[in-house]
C-alpha cells in the first residue's frame, strides 16, 4: 500500500521551475530520502507535500488524501520538521510540546501522556524544563522533530534534518529516525550521502526539478557501476546533465 | 477555539518573557510619569498637569504594543515556527486572533498601572478612570493590528527600525502629549487631525475629566482606524500565509 502517491507535480516561481513533472509511488512505512544538490527542488517537493506551498500542476495524495483538494485531511496525518529548527525559543522545551498537543486538540491527560513518551524517545526530563533558545542545536533539532511526531502522524516530512549538526549529534539523530522506521513512513532530504546510505530503504536523486532516479542505495550503485554510494550520486548528476 | 487559546498563551508567554517588553512597555512610561512629574512640579506647565499628562502617557505607552505585536510575528515568521504551524489544522483566524487577544490585556494591565502610579504622584482616584482604562481598548486594538500588519510585511531587522523608532516617534509627535499641535498650526496641525493619535489622545482627557460628549468625537476617527488597520492587518498576514 502506498503512503504517498505523486502524480505530475509542478510548481513554477514566477519564471523559475522549482519542480517539473514529478512523478513518485512512497510505500506505507518506507523511509524515502530525495537528494539533489542545492535548488534541485527537494524543499519545494516536500512543502507541496506537507500543503506548504501549492502545485503549479499536478496533485499527490497523501495518506489518500488531495494535497490540492484535501489540505486539511493530509495536515491533520502529516507531521513535518521544516529545514531550520522550527521552536518557540522563550519556551521550554515541555511548553514547545505542549504548544503543539493544544493545537491538535490534545486533553490535558493525553498531553501529558504524550510529552511522556516523546521524552522517553527523545527529551531526557532535564532537557524538558530548558528554554528552547538556550538548548545546543542537536537538542533543539530534537526537540523540532518530537514536535513533528507529537500527533502520531502517519507521514514524518524531515527536511535536512542533521544540516549543521556535529557528528555526534547526527548519530544520535540517526538513532532517532532508526527507531521510527516501520511504524512511520518518513520522507527526508538531505545533502549527506552516508545518510541517505544509512537510513534509507530508497533514494530519489532530484536535479533542476526533475526526478532524474529511483532506487535503493544498493541499486544505484550497482546501476552506475560504482562501489560507494556519494559516487553514484555524482555519476547520476553528471549524467543528467547530458 | 481551543486551537487559538493555545497559541494565544504562546505568545502571551512569548512577549512576557523578554526583559526589554517590560523594560519598554511598563518601565519607559512610568520614567516618563516620575520624570515629567518633577518637572512639572518645578516649573508648572499645563500641558505636564498629571490629568493631563497621564492619559497621554497611557496612549504613547502602547505605541510599544505596535513594537511587540510586529516583533512576535515578524520572528515567528523568520524563524520558521510558522511554517510548521501551517503544516498544522490551524486556520488563519486561529493565528490573528492569537497573535492579538494576549496583548490586549497586557495593554489594560500597562494602562491600569500608569494610572496606578500617577495616583501616587497625585492623580485624584475617580471613576473617570475606569472609562479612560474600558477607553484604551480601541486604542491598543489599533495598535496591536499596526504591528500585526507591521510584522506580516517586514523582517525582524526592519521591525525594529519602522516600529521601534519611526513609528514611535510618529505617535509621539503627532500626538499632542508633549507640545500642543495647535501651535505649530498649518500643514502639521492638518496632518496629526488625519492621523488617530492626537484624538486617542484627546479621547483619553476628555474621558479621564468625564466630558463624554467630547469623548465620543474623538472615538470615532479612533474606531474607524481600528477597523482599517485590523483589516488591513488581517488581509496582510493571510496573503503572506498563502504566500507560505
Amino acid at each position: 500500500m502506498n503512503a504517498v502517491e505523486i502524480k505530475g507535480l509542478r510548481k513554477l516561481y514566477r519564471n523559475i521551475t522549482a519542480v517539473e513533472e514529478l512523478s513518485l509511488e512512497i510505500k506505507k512505512g518506507e523511509l524515502f530520502s530525495l537528494l539533489g544538490t542545492n535548488g534541485a527542488g527537494k524543499t519545494t517537493a516536500v512543502k507541496m507535500l506537507s500543503c506548504l506551498t501549492r502545485p503549479t500542476e499536478g496533485d499527490a495524495l497523501v495518506g489518500g488524501h488531495s494535497i490540492v483538494k484535501e489540505p486539511d485531511k493530509v495536515k491533520a496525518i502529516i507531521g513535518v520538521s521544516p529545514q531550520e529548527n522550527a521552536v518557540a525559543k522563550n519556551l521550554t522545551a515541555r511548553e514547545n510540546l505542549e504548544l503543539i498537543c493544544g493545537i491538535h486538540g490534545f486533553s490535558r491527560e493525553k498531553t501529558c501522556e504524550r510529552i511522556k513518551e516523546l521524552s522517553a524517545q527523545l527529551l531526557p526530563m532535564e532537557v524538558l524544563e530548558r528554554k528552547a533558545g538556550k538548548l545546543s542545536g542537536g537538542w533543539q533539532r530534537r526537540l523540532s522533530i518530537a514536535m513533528s511526531l507529537v500527533s502520531e502522524p502517519d507521514i514524518l516530512f524531515l527536511d535536512e534534518p542533521t544540516l549543521g549538526l556535529d557528528v555526534m549529534a547526527r548519530y544520535e539523530l540517526w538513532d532517532v529516525i532508526n527507531a521510527l522506521r516501520g511504524r512511520v513512513t518518513i520522507v527526508l532530504t538531505t545533502h549527506y550521502m552516508e545518510e541517505a546510505e544509512a537510513l534509507s530503504d530508497r533514494v530519489g536523486i532530484m536535479k533542476e526539478g526533475r526526478l532524474l532516479t529511483v532506487g535503493t542505495p544498493a541499486e544505484l550503485k550497482a546501476k552506475t557501476g560504482e562501489d560507494k554510494f556519494e559516487r553514484a550520486f555524482v555519476s547520476i548528476v553528471r549524467e543528467g546533465n547530458t | 477555539m481551543r486551537r487559538m487559546m493555545t497559541f494565544a498563551k504562546r505568545c502571551f508567554a512569548e512577549v512576557l518573557r523578554d526583559p526589554l517588553s517590560l523594560l519598554f512597555g511598563l518601565g519607559f512610561p512610568l520614567v516618563l510619569l516620575l520624570l515629567l512629574s518633577a518637572i512639572q512640579a518645578n516649573v508648572p506647565v499645563e500641558l505636564f498637569e498629571i490629568e493631563r499628562l497621564t492619559p497621554g502617557i497611557t496612549v504613547f505607552g502602547l505605541s510599544f504594543m505596535t513594537l511587540f505585536s510586529a516583533t512576535l510575528v515578524s520572528r515567528d515568521r523568520e524563524s520558521a515556527l510558522l511554517q510548521r504551524l501551517y503544516t498544522t489544522p490551524m486556520t488563519g483566524c486561529d493565528f490573528i486572533l492569537g497573535y492579538m487577544l494576549p496583548l490586549l490585556p497586557m495593554a489594560v494591565g500597562q494602562t491600569v498601572i500608569c494610572y496606578a502610579f500617577a495616583a501616587l504622584l497625585g492623580l485624584t482616584l475617580q471613576v473617570n478612570i475606569v472609562y479612560a482604562v474600558i477607553g484604551i481598548i480601541p486604542v491598543a486594538v489599533f495598535n496591536i493590528a499596526l504591528g500585526l500588519l507591521c510584522g506580516s510585511v517586514l523582517g525582524v531587522k526592519q521591525v525594529g527600525g519602522i516600529c521601534g523608532a519611526l513609528l514611535t516617534n510618529l505617535s509621539a509627535w503627532l500626538s499632542g502629549v508633549w507640545f500642543d499641535i495647535s501651535l505649530v498650526g498649518g500643514g502639521f496641525e492638518k496632518a496629526a487631525n488625519l492621523l488617530p493619535f492626537v484624538h486617542a489622545v484627546e479621547m483619553e482627557r476628555a474621558l479621564l475629566s468625564g466630558n463624554i460628549e467630547l469623548a465620543a468625537g474623538h472615538m470615532l476617527p479612533v474606531a474607524l482606524y481600528s477597523i482599517a488597520v485590523t483589516g488591513g492587518a488581517v488581509a496582510c498576514f493571510l496573503l503572506q500565509m498563502k504566500k507560505q
